[in-house]
C-alpha cells in the first residue's frame, strides 16, 4: 500500500533531489591553460561524486553566461600511486564519478579544454565545483525509490552508511599510523647510522691528511738538503742528527715528529 | 491516509547541511578565491587548516557582497569562523600565500552553509517524532560529531606524517652530502698545502 502510494511521490523526489543536488556550490575562477587540483585524502573503497559547472565572462555584457557551447572541461584524476583512474573530457557542466581501489591521497586535476579559443580571449572561466565523498555522496531520494524503503527505513539506512565510512576511515588510520611510524624508525635509523660513519670518515681523513702530509715534507726536506749541497746554501733548519753535513751522505735520517714540524717552521 | 500522512511527518528533520571541503595547493605568491552565493540570515561556517608547505601559515579573510570585511586573519596555521549573513549575495573566502617567496602551501577548507536540508526534499512543517525517529535523529547527530573529529584527527596527522617525510628527506640529503663534503675538504687540504710548498721552494733557494 505505501509502495503504491510512493511512487508517483518518488519520481517527483528524484526529480526535485536532482535539481536540488546542483543548488548553489562554491566556484572560483580560471585563467584559459590553468590547471586547477584538489586533494582528497580517502580510504579504500569510497565513491566520490564531483559536480562542475562552468560559466565564461562575456566582455560586451560584462557578466558571466549562464552556459557556454563549446567550452570543455578535462578531468584528470590520480590514485595515491600516481596512477590515472580517470581521464575524460566533460562538456562545459558535467559530473564524474570514482570509487577509490587504495587508500590514500586522490588528486582531482581540472583544466579547460575549449575548442573555440576565440571565446577566452584573456578571460576567466567561472567553475562551479561540489564534490561529495563516502557517504554524502549518497542520493538518499534514489535509494528510497529503487529499494522501496519506508522514511525509517531510510533513517536506518543513512546512520548504516554513515557508521560504514567511520569504519573505514578508521582502518585508514590505522594504515597511516603505520606509514608514520615506519617514516620516523627510518628517519631513528639513519640518523644513528650517519653519526657513527661520519666519525670514521672524519678520524680516516685526519689520520690519512697527517700520514700524506709528512711524507710529503720529508720528501720536501730531502729536497732541499740536496738544493743546500747542490748550490752550497746555508740552511738554518738543519736536521739535528748530531753531526756536521758530510757531503757524501746520501740522505738525510728520517725526521721524527716534531723535527719535521720544526723544519716546517723554518722553511717559512 | 493516516499512513501517508505518517509518511510525511517522517520527513522532518532528516536532514544534512550543505557543505564542501575542499583541498588544494597554493604556489607562493599565489591568492586563491572561493566565491559562494547565500541567502539573508543564513549561518555558514569556514574552518580551514594548512596541510603541508613552509612554516604552516597562511593569510585569510573574508568578506561579504559590500566588500566589508568580515574575517580576516594573517599567517595562521588553522582557525574556525562562523557567521550569519545580513545580506543576499556573494561571499568570498580567500586565501594568500603572498608572503612567502618559494614555499608552496596545501590548505584545507570546510565550508559549511544553510540550514538543516532534508533528506527527502519533500518536508512540511509540524508534527512531532515518534521515538524510534527521534533516536534516529540523535545518532545521526552524534554520528556527524564523530566523522567531523575524524576529519580533524585526519588533517593533524596528515600535518605531521608530511612534517617526518620531509625531515628524513632532509637528513637523507644531507648525509650524503655531508660525506661528499668531507671528502672534498680532505683532500683539498692537501692538495693546497702541496701548493703553497711548490711556490715557496724557489724564494727559499734564492735567500741568503
Amino acid at each position: 500500500m505505501a509502495a503504491v502510494r510512493m511512487k508517483p511521490c518518488a519520481v517527483s523526489l528524484l526529480l526535485l533531489n536532482l535539481f536540488y543536488g546542483f543548488a548553489s556550490p562554491l566556484y572560483f575562477h580560471i585563467g584559459e591553460t590553468e590547471k586547477k587540483c584538489f586533494i582528497e585524502e580517502i580510504p579504500d573503497e569510497t565513491m566520490i561524486i564531483g559536480n562542475y559547472r562552468t560559466q565564461l565572462y562575456d566582455r560586451q555584457k560584462e557578466e558571466y553566461l549562464p552556459a557556454t557551447q563549446g567550452l570543455g572541461m578535462f578531468v584528470e584524476v590520480k590514485d595515491p600511486d600516481d596512477k590515472v583512474i580517470l581521464s575524460r573530457q566533460y562538456g562545459s557542466e558535467g559530473r564524474f564519478t570514482f570509487t577509490s581501489h587504495t587508500p590514500g591521497e586522490h588528486q582531482i586535476c581540472l583544466h579547460s579544454n575549449s575548442s573555440k579559443f576565440a571565446l577566452f580571449a584573456g578571460g576567466m572561466l567561472r567553475v562551479h565545483l561540489d564534490i561529495q565523498v563516502g557517504e554524502h555522496a549518497n542520493n538518499y531520494a534514489e535509494i528510497a525509490a529503487k529499494d522501496k524503503l519506508t522514511e525509517l527505513q531510510l533513517r536506518v539506512r543513512q546512520l548504516v552508511e554513515q557508521v560504514d565510512q567511520v569504519q573505514k576511515e578508521q582502518n585508514y588510520q590505522r594504515y597511516r599510523e603505520e606509514r608514520f611510524r615506519q617514516t620516523s624508525e627510518s628517519t631513528n635509523q639513519r640518523v644513528l647510522w650517519w653519526s657513527i660513519v661520519q666519525t670514521l670518515i672524519l678520524v680516516a681523513i685526519g689520520i690519512w691528511q697527517m700520514r700524506h702530509l709528512k711524507s710529503f715534507f720529508e720528501a720536501k726536506k730531502l729536497d732541499l738538503w740536496r738544493l743546500k749541497h747542490a748550490g752550497g746554501i746555508f740552511i738554518v733548519a738543519a736536521p739535528p742528527c748530531g753531526g756536521p753535513f758530510h757531503p757524501n751522505r746520501s740522505l738525510p735520517p728520517p725526521l721524527d715528529d716534531a723535527q719535521w714540524l720544526l723544519s716546517y717552521v723554518w722553511m717559512f | 491516509m493516516m499512513l501517508y500522512s505518517q509518511l510525511i511527518s517522517l520527513f522532518l528533520h532528516v536532514a544534512f547541511v550543505w557543505g564542501t571541503e575542499l583541498t588544494f595547493e597554493l604556489s607562493d605568491n599565489e591568492k586563491q578565491c572561493f566565491y559562494e552565493e547565500l541567502e539573508k540570515g543564513v549561518k555558514f561556517d569556514i574552518d580551514y587548516q594548512v596541510i603541508a608547505g613552509g612554516n604552516y601559515d597562511v593569510d585569510c579573510f573574508a568578506t561579504d557582497p559590500h566588500n566589508n570585511q568580515l574575517y580576516n586573519e594573517r599567517r595562521r596555521q588553522y582557525d574556525s569562523f562562523s557567521n550569519i549573513t545580513a545580506l543576499k549575495g556573494v561571499y568570498q573566502v580567500c586565501f594568500s600565500n603572498e608572503f612567502s617567496t618559494f614555499t608552496n602551501k596545501i590548505v584545507y577548507l570546510d565550508f559549511r552553509h544553510g540550514g538543516e536540508q532534508p533528506l527527502l526534499p519533500d518536508m512540511t512543517q509540524g508534527t512531532a517524532l515518534t521515538q524510534l525517529e527521534s533516536s534516529c535523529v540523535a545518532i545521526h547527530e552524534v554520528l556527524k560529531v564523530a566523522a567531523e573529529s575524524q576529519t580533524w584527527n585526519r588533517l593533524r596527522e596528515a600535518q605531521d606524517r608530511m612534517r617526518a617525510e620531509h625531515l628524513l628527506e632532509r637528513v637523507t640529503y644531507w648525509s650524503i652530502g655531508e660525506t661528499v663534503l668531507l671528502f672534498v675538504i680532505g683532500l683539498g687540504q692537501v692538495m693546497m698545502l702541496k701548493s703553497f710548498f711548490g711556490e715557496k721552494k724557489g724564494p727559499v733557494a734564492a735567500s741568503t
